[in-house]
């Protein structure tokens, strides 16, 4: 349902028919979330990070994306890069800080990916966590769910 | 502050305004960046043209796929990029540049995404442009009728926006040269 609901979005997109954002975005069990909607998938010390499938809904066809350099340090809630979409840079925010350990190059060659699986091949960037603590500042899946919704009521 | 919560009450934002005159085009794109990242109040900059020609591209733009590179090179043109998106421009003392940067939070009703902002800036300047010509958004351009006048562009950040526009109040054809036609273009550009 989800899938077509995107497949749908993207061909009234290209045949520039509005259209109205999705009554919901997907959102996944075991990740965690931050309200400027970068989702984070932990396993052991290692945090793997990108955008949400709210975020890239409402961000529309990302173009470009801004890649950090392997080996920076990155802050919670601080920006390490950004994407453009429909003439707009929008930053990417950090949910953890840590170092950055990889970076996804496909993006470079294929941006889309952060529309079409912003879960899994669209994400962004592999962090070594310093502070596993800091998790506990974001939000579980249903928290996030209930965030999207709260947000989009108010507009 | 008071004036501030007042303004917040009837949904407009309080804005500095800052009117420059011949600001060449860099230093204002400095400046914008800067107060984008470090301010927390709202601003409005007219820039009444830029003290020399120069070619601005987004963030990801390709000079070589953007660019006639040998007539650039030969007229030794500046050619800057941009921190926001969006596509290529000439710019010179014939252009009005009108840059507004805003909290998320001071704008009632826009979300901090490309369309909505587009979508407030465009009624916004519907109402600037109101009884000339036959104003429309139009595929995220500002156009007359069927006729592009300016470029737009937008960086966003967690909690503030930035959308600014080049307004082509005048041209030098010849400068237009200097570009090649972008691979992906609307309809009506072509």
């Amino acid at each position: 349902m989800a899938s077509r609901l995107l497949w749908a979005s993207r061909a009234a997109s290209y045949l520039r028919i509005s259209v109205f954002h999705r009554g919901f975005s997907s959102v996944i069990k075991d990740l965690k979330y931050a309200d400027s909607h970068e989702w984070v998938k932990v396993d052991g010390n290692s945090a793997t990070i990108g955008i949400t499938d709210h975020a890239q809904d409402h961000l529309g066809d990302v173009v470009y994306v801004e890649l950090p350099e392997v080996g920076v340090t990155v802050k919670q809630d601080a920006s390490f890069g950004a994407v453009e979409s429909v003439k707009a840079t929008s930053d990417v925010n950090s949910p953890v800080s840590g170092k950055v350990v990889e970076v996804n190059e496909e993006l470079s060659s294929s941006p889309a990916l952060v529309n079409s699986s912003p879960y899994e091949d669209g994400w962004i960037i592999k962090v070594e966590m310093d502070n596993a603590g800091e998790l506990k500042k974001l939000m579980d899946a249903d928290q996030y769910t209930k965030f999207c919704e709260e947000e989009d009521s108010k507009h | 502050m008071m004036i501030q919560q007042q303004g917040k009450k009837v949904g407009l934002p309080l804005m500095n305004l800052v009117r420059l005159n011949r600001t060449p085009i860099l230093k204002q794109l400095h400046l914008e960046e800067k107060l984008l990242r470090k301010s927390s109040t709202n601003w409005c900059i007219i820039n009444d043209g830029t003290d020399t020609p120069a070619i601005v591209m987004g963030i990801s733009g390709k000079p070589s796929e953007l660019l006639e590179i040998g007539s650039v090179l030969r007229d030794q043109v500046p050619v800057i990029k941009r921190f926001t998106g969006g596509g290529t421009v000439v710019v010179d003392k014939g252009t009005v540049f009108v840059t507004l940067i805003c909290n998320k939070d001071d704008v009632p009703g826009v979300q901090p995404y490309p369309r909505s902002i587009m979508s407030w800036s465009g009624l916004l300047y519907n109402q600037v442009f109101k009884g000339i010509a036959d104003f429309q958004l139009r595929e995220n351009d500002y156009v007359f009728g069927n006729r592009k006048f300016g470029g737009n562009a937008q960086s966003i950040t967690k909690n503030r926006w930035i959308h600014h526009t080049s307004f082509l109040w005048d041209y030098a054809e010849g400068n237009m040269a200097f570009l090649k036609q972008p691979a992906r273009a609307p309809e009506y550009r072509m």
